[in-house]
């Protein structure tokens, strides 16, 4: 978006300044401004794998890419980067993993147990190279909830896990074979289920609701005619946003 | 600098105006008088010239926007005829076409009730519309709550037209939905005294959303989709296949739903699924880019499910009417429609116009936001212009920290943060700027409130089914909704296999359609399920072949163009 100004003038002439990138070792020119995504269909592919939820929540568009003369590779969601002159990309169409077994009403962990470490004990096998951290395109830390894996600090791993994709790039660049995004699902799943306090005013309406408490009421109104639903909603009191 | 020289003097009318709507505080609701007036008046579900009357099947003579008209009134993609339904390459229980939330839920509940699932996936397991729902889940579990309050929210919202029985279910089993997720591992946010973080939404009249973060879609698909794995893993009977949606579904002699003929996308091979139940859970319709509107949807949304259903003599409900989420980016381009949660108005954020001035309240029920948003950009000719020639307002994020305290937006709202921040945008500073995108499907499949269909052996689930929401849904109720059907369909479809016994397997239905289509002279129709958008550009790119955010010379619906985000 450095360039805004340089589009506006260029949009007012009816031009939009081209871009030269590769796709898959191909020389393309893209107009500015168009995500890798977009880049992808501009440049006739129509997309099948790689391509999902278009706008960085699944996880589906995770690219590699490179510039023609710096070998560097970069990590990105093809729906959340635009393109940039040079670049020298190709999309992951498929990650394969090795998920460990365990049932989520088996995982609470004992006083002292690591529940982590006994699903997966590679993870110990992690010496701190970071390449995972800079993989992430959501810019998460993740060798740090890998860390807190390894001491089994449940709460510190959905913590720092939370906002993970699942695009699978921190598992492609582990020289260790570790699956960061995969032990920190099942961190997060037996810490939701098992270690979050419970709601009790949750529990307690469903049970209001199974004992029928509030059928009689709900009755009356599904009986009630438009005019008398109207008047109603219109009444009725509002709570606060908080 | 994110925001280009012709948007600063309008930006700058927003910071300056901070202040004195800090004072004045919200801007008063709209009457239910004045709802009835400016929803026709501007929303686009009322633009009859977008509509037309379907010509063949279940709802022939209603109306139906023009470009689900086209699909509903497809042909096959398949020739009956040399199709040999011998040949069975998968026998089940029950097959769940589509998986998101809703068909995840229901493969699930079918498994545990006995059934020997299998999911027939277009994209990955749960590439769905649930992953970018971010506000969160509705459920009347506070004190001061009631399903019966809950019942009067929907019903207003939707124009009291919703099927009561279906809103009854949504409500009643809305506490129980939380309690199963988050027994499967979701983390749900909550309050320092343990109970649920709970914000309001618009139209709601109570604080009911459940929210993880602003990852509430995410956090639910990715454990779901976690279990199944599970599940598949300790080989318990839930298959699945990816990249293989269903084209058409398969029949028995006595008029039941027998399974579904599936299409490998890569290779194009055709495989027979056999199955006592099929439970749709096809989602939404974004992707056909109604009335050329942006779309937060996923890149599978094209209403397959609708046509599927449709074509197997299912009727559909309120299929004349859209949701478009109020907020859908306006700028930059790169993510036009794309969705910004309404979680960030449930939060204090205000809508204002070019001169900084508030013109809605922010939290009214969805349609009703849209409209009046149109209402100012298009009647009063207040919105701002985008370099592109997009028109939007202001959605003024800032607002939140300076009511709610430093740290509020970081923290609620990280997804937003970081996809604005990509874009060289900070909203915890600067405004978004927002418009009306299509979002939602109100209407769709017939259903009870077992998610059984007029068509025996077929339940549906989620988005692709109809009556729950009216003509409007609230925020909030479309994750509930697909949990609360999603696991009703899945218990249903798994209690109708074990009784049910099968006949021959025919596509006699399929036939039936292509005499209708002959019938009615609609031979010329695309074929329909639509799959996937074709946005691929099928000319040689040449420079200056498509200025940004314009139309793509992709036009699958004669004349009618899409645009290409």
């Amino acid at each position: 978006m450095a360039q805004v100004a340089e589009r506006e003038e260029a949009a007012k002439r009816g031009k939009v300044p081209m871009l030269g990138i590769y796709i898959m070792g191909k020389r393309y020119l893209v107009p500015e401004g168009l995500t890798i995504q977009a880049a992808l269909e501009y440049c006739g592919y129509n997309l099948v794998r790689s391509v999902g939820c278009r706008s960085g929540f699944c996880g589906a568009c995770a690219t590699v890419y490179c510039f023609r003369n710096d070998p560097q590779l970069r990590y990105a969601l093809a729906c959340q980067k635009a393109v940039e002159q040079d670049m020298y990309l190709t999309q992951i169409p498929f990650f394969p993993t090795a998920e460990a077994l365990y049932n989520v009403d088996d995982l609470k962990p004992k006083e002292g147990e690591n529940k982590l470490v006994e699903l997966y004990p590679i993870i110990l096998t992690c010496f701190g190279c970071n390449n995972c951290t800079k993989s992430c395109p959501q810019d998460l830390e993740v060798m740090e909830f890998m860390s807190a894996a390894i001491r089994g600090d449940y709460e510190a791993v959905y913590e720092k896990s939370f906002d993970c994709v699942m695009c699978g790039l921190c598992a492609a660049r582990c020289p260790q074979g570790l699956q960061p995004y995969v032990a920190a699902i099942a961190g997060r799943r037996l810490r939701g289920a098992h270690l979050a306090p419970k709601s009790q005013h949750n529990l307690d309406r469903a049970t209001e609701i199974e004992k029928g408490k509030f059928d009689a009421e709900l009755d009356k109104l599904k009986k009630m005619s438009r005019d008398e639903l109207r008047e109603l909603y219109a009444e009725r009191e509002i709570e606060p946003a908080l | 600098m994110p925001y280009p020289a012709s948007m600063e003097d309008s930006k700058r009318n927003v910071e300056e105006t901070r202040p004195k709507r800090l004072e004045k505080g919200p801007f008063p609701r709209i009457p239910a008088e004045e709802r009835d007036v400016i929803v026709p008046k501007f929303h686009p579900d009322y633009k009859k010239e977008q509509f037309r009357e379907l010509r063949i099947g279940p709802n022939k003579g209603e109306s139906a926007p023009l470009e689900i008209a086209d699909l509903l009134e497809g042909n096959s993609r398949i020739d009956p005829d040399r199709i040999d339904l011998n040949d069975v390459d998968y026998d089940v229980d029950v097959l769940v076409i589509g998986c998101g939330g809703a068909g995840g839920a229901a493969a699930l509940l079918a498994e545990e009730n006995g059934g020997d699932v299998l999911i027939s996936s277009k994209l990955r397991l749960g590439d769905a519309n649930t992953v970018g729902a971010q506000a969160g889940t509705q459920a009347c579990d506070r004190p001061n709550d009631s399903p019966a309050i809950h019942y009067l929210d929907v019903m207003g919202g939707g124009h009291y037209v919703n099927v009561p029985e279906l809103v009854e279910a949504l409500v009643k089993d809305s506490p129980d939905v939380i309690r199963w997720l988050e027994s499967l591992g979701v983390n749900w946010d909550k309050e320092p005294d343990n109970s649920y973080h709970e914000l309001t939404g618009g139209g709601a009249s109570r604080r009911r959303m459940h929210s993880c973060r602003d990852y509430t879609g995410l956090e639910e698909m990715r454990v779901v989709r976690d279990e199944i794995r599970q599940r598949n893993m300790h080989g318990r009977k839930i298959n699945w296949l990816e990249f293989e949606p269903a084209i058409e579904l398969l029949m028995d002699d006595k008029g039941q739903v027998a399974g579904a003929i599936l299409m490998n996308l890569e290779t194009k091979q055709m495989t027979i699924a056999r199955a006592k139940a099929v439970v749709m859970a096809t989602g939404g319709m974004g992707r056909t880019h109604i009335q050329g509107f942006p779309t937060t949807n996923h890149y599978g949304a094209t209403a397959d499910g609708l046509v599927l259903a449709y074509r197997a003599g299912c009727p559909l409900v309120h299929t004349d009417t859209m949701q478009y989420h109020p907020t859908g980016a306006a700028f930059p381009p790169q993510i036009l429609g794309f969705l910004v949660t309404e979680k960030v108005r449930t939060l204090g954020a205000e809508l204002v116009n070019c001169d900084g001035e508030q013109f809605v309240h922010p939290l009214e029920a969805r349609d009703t936001e849209s409209s009046a948003e149109i209402r100012e950009c298009k009647e009063r000719g207040k919105g701002v212009t985008t370099p592109t020639g997009e028109v939007g307002l202001w959605l003024d994020s800032p607002m939140i920290d300076i009511k709610r305290g430093a740290g509020t937006i970081r923290r609620e709202l990280p997804a937003m943060v970081r996809q604005f921040a990509r874009f060289d945008i900070d909203i915890t500073k600067e405004p978004m700027l927002v418009y009306p995108t299509l979002h939602y499907q109100n209407g769709g499949i017939v259903i009870k409130a077992d998610a059984s269909t007029p068509v025996p052996g077929l339940f549906a689930a989620g988005e692709c089914e109809g009556g729950v929401h009216g003509r409007n849904r609230l925020i909030g109720n479309s994750t509930l909704d697909l949990f609360v059907f999603g696991r009703r369909a899945g218990r249903a479809a798994a209690k109708w296999a074990k009784e049910v016994k099968l006949g021959k397997l025919t596509l006699d239905h399929v036939r039936k359609w292509q005499q209708e289509i002959k019938k009615a002279g609609l031979e010329n129709m695309p074929v329909s399920p639509m799959l996937l958008p074709n946005y691929a550009n099928q000319e040689r790119p040449v420079p200056g072949f498509q200025p940004l955010g314009q139309v793509s010379r992709y036009t699958p619906f004669g004349d009618r163009a899409v645009r290409w985000i």
